[in-house]
C-alpha cells in the first residue's frame, strides 16, 4: 500500500460516520466514540509504511493479514500475471497468462472478464467487439523492450515470455503501431468494442 | 430407582455415543459410569495436546483405537506463531506404540510430524487404517514411504494443506501389489512428481476406491485413463485441469466423464483452462460439493455456467472473483445450500471488486439452510448482518473478514444478538476491533459455550484479561496478541490460576530478559491443562 493510498484512509476513517462503518458496540450503546488507544488497521500499514519505504520493491502489508493460509496465497501467486487495460474502462484487470494456451483462449478470456466485449472473427483477425456502442478494440501489449506490439503475431509461447502487459487500444489509436511481421492494415487481431 | 446396572448392558448404550462430548458428560455421572465408559471409549479427541499428556490418555483409555489431536494455536495459518513453536506428535506415536495401543486412526491438525514420527506409526501399529493430516509439516515424501509400504490394511492417506518436502523418492510406487484395501487417497498438496504409471495400477487394484484428489503433477492424459478405470468415485479432486480442448485426450475425458455418475464431491481444478469445463456439466446435477476456491482462472461467467447446474449443492467453496452478481446466481440456483465459503482471490496488485455485502444478503435471502459461512469481502454494514442473521437462524459457524482497511474490521454484537447465537458460540476471533475492555469483557461474559477466544490488535488490557479468570478454565485457550495486556497482567492471571499455562511468545531471535511489569505483552497464549508447563518449550516462550 503506497504513502497516498494510507494518507486517503486516515482521512475518510476520521471524517464522519460512514454508512458502511461497523463497530463492536454493546447493545444500547449509542453513537460510540473512537477512542485515542484504539489501534486502527491504518496505523499498522502507515507504521510498515516507513519500514517500506526503504525497500521500495516491498509492500507495506500487515503481518498475518488478510488472514487466509499460506498455502491459499501461494497457490494465487503462481504463474505470469500481466494487468490488462481497456480503453475508457475505469478498471484495470490481471490475467495469467500461463493458464491460457493460445491466443484464442486469452481472447475469450478477455472477452468474459470485459463481458461488454464480445469476439468478432473477420477474415484473419480477431477482434472483440462491443455490440452496445460497436466499437472496435486491438489488443496490445508491451514488450520486454518497452516495445507496443500488436497481439498475435508471434508464437504463443514466445508471447507469453516477453508480454509484460496488456492494453486493449481503441482501433482509431491503434493504427502506426508495431508489429513483430511487417504487416497489411487488414492483419493482425483486433478487439472491437 | 435402578442402582444395579449391569456393565455390559452400560457398555452397549454407550456404544451408542459417538460424540466426545456427549461420552464426555456421561463419564461425570458417576463412578461406575466414569470406568465403563473409559474402557469402552474407542475414539478420542484431544482439542490441544497440551491440556494432557500421552501417558494418561493411555492409562484411561487403554482401548482407544482412534485419536485426533490439534497442536498450534489457529493463528499460527497466519503466520503469528514463530516457527517451532511445538506441537509435535512423536511422544504421542512413542508412548502409544510402547502401551501397545491398538491404534487405528490417526487424525492431526496443525502438528509437527517428522518422519521419524511416520516410520514409527507405520511399524507400530498391525492394524493402522487411517492416516489424516491438516495443515500439518515437518516431514517429506520419505514418511509418506514408509506408511505405503508398511501399512497392509492403509484405508485412508488424507493429506491436506500440509507443507511436504519432496524427496524425489517414489512414494507413491511403495504400495505393495498386495494392497488393495484403499478408499481414500488425497495427495493434492504435494509439490512434487509422482509416479503416474503406479499411481493408475494402484487406483485399478483397489476396487473401494471413492474418494482421490490429485496434485497438480498428475497429467491430464492420466486423469482420463484413471477415471476410466473408477467410475465409482464419490468424491474427485482434479489437479491439472488445462487440456488443449482440440486434443483427443479432451475428447476421451469428455466421455468418460459422463459415466461417473457417483461424483457427488469436485474439488482441485490446481491448474485449469476455462475452455474444458463443460466436461464437467453432465455430473454438475449430481454435485452436493464443489470447491473451486484453488483456481483464479475462472472468471465469473464460467462460474456462473457451471453452478446453474449445480442444483442440488450443499457446500460451495468459491473465489471472490463470482462477484455479487455470481453470488445471486447462487442464491436462485443452489437451494440447499449449507456451506458457505468466499475466499479473496487478489493479493498482489489492482483486480476486480470482488464481493460485498449485497451478494451475501442475496444468499441468505435464497438459501435459507445456510448454517456455516466463511466470507471475505470489500465492506459489509451492520444492516445487511441483522438482515443475513433473520435469514438464516441456523449458523453454526459464522466467519466474516472484511478486506477494506477504511473500515474498522469488527463485527458489531447487535446482530449476532438478534440472532441469538452469542450463547451458542464456540469460536470467536476478533481483529482490529472494539473500543474498550468492555468488548471482550462482554463477549467472555455472554457466550456462554465459548471455547476459543483469540484477538489481534485491539485495545483489550489487563481489566479485560483478568475479570473473569475462572472462565479460562471452561475454555480450551486464549489467545491474545498486540493488545493492551502486560506483563504484569500476564503474572497475576498465571498465579491466581495454576491450572492454565500462561504462555507468553516472543520473536525467536529476542531473547530478553524478564521484562517489566509495565510492558506490554506482544503474543500471549494461555490454555487449560492438567499435566502444567510442557517441557518441550523453546526458548522464546516464556511459561509464568
Amino acid at each position: 500500500m503506497s504513502p497516498e493510498n494510507t494518507k486517503e484512509l486516515l482521512e475518510s476513517e476520521t471524517s464522519g460516520g460512514l454508512k458502511t462503518e461497523l463497530t463492536l458496540g454493546l447493545p444500547g450503546d449509542s453513537q460510540v466514540q473512537k477512542s485515542g488507544i484504539k489501534r486502527g488497521f491504518t496505523d499498522v500499514v502507515h507504521l510498515n509504511d516507513a519500514i517500506a519505504e526503504s525497500q521500495p520493491h516491498s509492500k507495506a502489508q500487515v503481518v498475518g493479514w488478510p488472514p487466509v493460509r499460506t498455502y491459499r496465497k501461494n497457490l494465487m501467486k503462481n504463474g505470469k500475471y500481466v494487468k490488462v487495460a481497456v480503453d475508457g474502462a475505469p478498471y484495470l484487470r490481471k490475467v495469467n497468462l500461463e493458464i491460457y494456451s493460445s491466443y484464442q483462449d486469452l481472447l475469450t478470456a478477455m472477452g468474459d472478464m470485459f463481458t461488454c466485449l464480445t469476439i468478432c472473427n473477420v477474415l484473419n483477425e480477431r477482434k472483440l467487439m462491443d455490440s452496445a456502442n460497436g466499437e472496435e478494440y486491438v489488443p496490445t501489449y508491451e514488450d520486454k523492450d518497452g516495445d507496443w506490439m500488436l497481439v498475435g503475431d508471434v508464437p504463443w509461447k514466445m508471447f507469453v515470455e516477453s508480454c509484460k502487459r496488456l492494453r486493449l487500444m481503441k482501433s482509431s489509436e491503434a493504427i502506426g503501431l508495431g508489429s513483430a511481421a511487417p504487416s497489411t492494415p487488414s492483419k493482425g487481431s483486433s478487439i472491437s468494442c | 430407582m435402578l442402582n444395579y446396572f449391569p456393565e455390559e448392558v452400560l457398555e452397549h448404550v454407550f456404544s451408542f455415543l459417538t460424540s466426545h462430548p456427549d461420552r464426555n458428560a456421561a463419564s461425570l455421572v458417576c463412578k461406575s459410569w466414569y470406568n465403563v465408559e473409559r474402557f469402552s471409549r474407542v475414539k478420542v479427541f484431544i482439542g490441544n495436546c497440551y491440556a494432557i499428556g500421552p501417558e494418561r490418555l493411555i492409562s484411561r483409555f487403554p482401548r482407544v483405537r482412534s485419536l485426533t489431536l490439534k497442536g498450534k494455536p489457529h493463528f499460527a495459518d497466519f503466520n503469528l506463531v514463530p516457527y517451532d513453536w511445538g506441537g509435535y506428535v512423536y511422544p504421542w506415536i512413542e508412548a502409544m506404540a510402547k502401551g501397545s495401543t491398538n491404534l487405528e486412526e490417526l487424525r492431526l491438525k496443525r502438528m509437527v510430524v517428522s518422519d521419524e514420527s511416520l516410520e514409527l506409526l507405520a511399524k507400530s501399529f498391525p492394524n493402522f487404517k487411517s492416516l489424516v493430516l491438516v495443515n500439518c509439516e515437518g516431514f517429506t515424501t520419505d514418511g509418506l514411504a514408509a506408511i505405503a509400504s508398511n501399512c497392509r490394511f492403509l484405508r485412508e492417506l488424507d493429506l491436506q494443506e500440509n507443507e511436504v518436502e519432496d524427496r524425489r523418492g517414489q512414494w507413491l510406487s511403495c504400495f505393495p501389489d498386495s494392497c488393495t484395501s484403499l478408499s481414500s487417497l488425497n495427495f493434492a498438496c504435494l509439490k512434487g512428481e509422482v509416479n503416474v504409471a503406479a499411481l493408475e495400477r494402484l487406483v485399478a487394484r483397489c476396487r473401494n476406491l471413492k474418494s482421490l484428489r490429485l496434485n497438480h503433477a498428475v497429467p491430464p492424459d492420466a486423469l482420463q485413463k484413471i477415471l476410466a478405470q473408477s467410475p465409482q468415485l464419490v468424491d474427485l479432486g482434479a489437479g491439472c485441469f488445462a487440456h488443449d480442448p482440440e486434443s483427443e485426450t479432451y475428447n476421451k475425458l469428455k466421455n468418460v466423464m459422463q459415466k461417473c455418475s457417483s461424483i457427488r464431491s469436485l474439488s482441485g481444478f490446481l491448474d485449469v483452462n476455462v475452455r474444458c469445463l463443460p466436461s464437467i456439466y453432465p455430473i454438475c446435477i449430481n454435485l452436493t460439493s464443489l470447491n473451486l476456491s484453488y483456481a483464479p482462472g475462472i472468471y465469473s461467467k464460467e462460474l456462473v455456467k457451471l453452478i446453474h447446474k449445480c442444483k442440488k449443492l450443499q457446500r460451495l467453496w468459491i473465489l471472490d472473483t463470482i462477484g455479487d452478481k455470481g453470488l445471486g446466481v447462487v442464491a436462485s440456483t443452489c437451494k440447499e445450500l449449507q456451506e458457505l465459503r468466499v475466499f479473496p482471490s487478489d493479493f498482489y496488485g489492482v483486480g476486480n471488486v470482488a464481493v460485498t455485502e449485497e451478494g451475501l444478503v442475496a444468499i441468505s435471502a435464497g438459501c435459507p439452510n445456510l448454517n456455516s459461512l466463511l466470507y471475505f469481502c470489500q465492506q459489509m454494514t451492520n444492516a445487511a448482518l441483522i438482515t443475513v442473521a433473520k435469514n438464516c437462524p441456523n449458523f453454526i459457524r459464522f466467519r466474516l473478514c472484511t478486506l477494506n482497511p477504511t473500515i474498522p474490521d469488527a463485527v458489531t454484537m447487535q446482530p449476532l444478538d438478534e440472532g441469538m447465537y452469542a450463547e451458542q458460540l464456540e469460536m470467536l476471533s476478533i481483529a482490529f476491533a472494539g473500543d474498550s475492555d468492555k468488548g471482550m469483557v462482554y463477549v467472555l461474559n455472554g457466550c456462554k459455550k465459548l471455547k476459543k477466544l483469540e484477538v489481534r490488535d485491539s485495545p483489550f488490557g489487563n481489566m479485560a484479561l483478568l475479570t473473569d479468570t475462572g472462565k479460562y478454565e471452561t475454555m480450551r485457550s486464549l489467545w491474545m496478541s498486540s493488545c493492551g495486556v502486560t506483563f504484569g497482567g500476564c503474572k497475576t492471571l498465571a498465579e491466581k490460576m495454576p491450572r492454565l499455562n500462561v504462555e507468553i511468545i516472543n520473536e525467536r531471535d529476542e531473547m530478553e530478559g524478564r521484562p517489566d511489569d509495565r510492558q506490554k505483552v506482544e503474543k500471549m497464549y494461555l490454555y487449560r491443562t492438567l499435566v502444567g508447563p510442557r517441557k518441550d518449550a523453546p526458548d522464546f516462550v516464556l511459561t509464568l
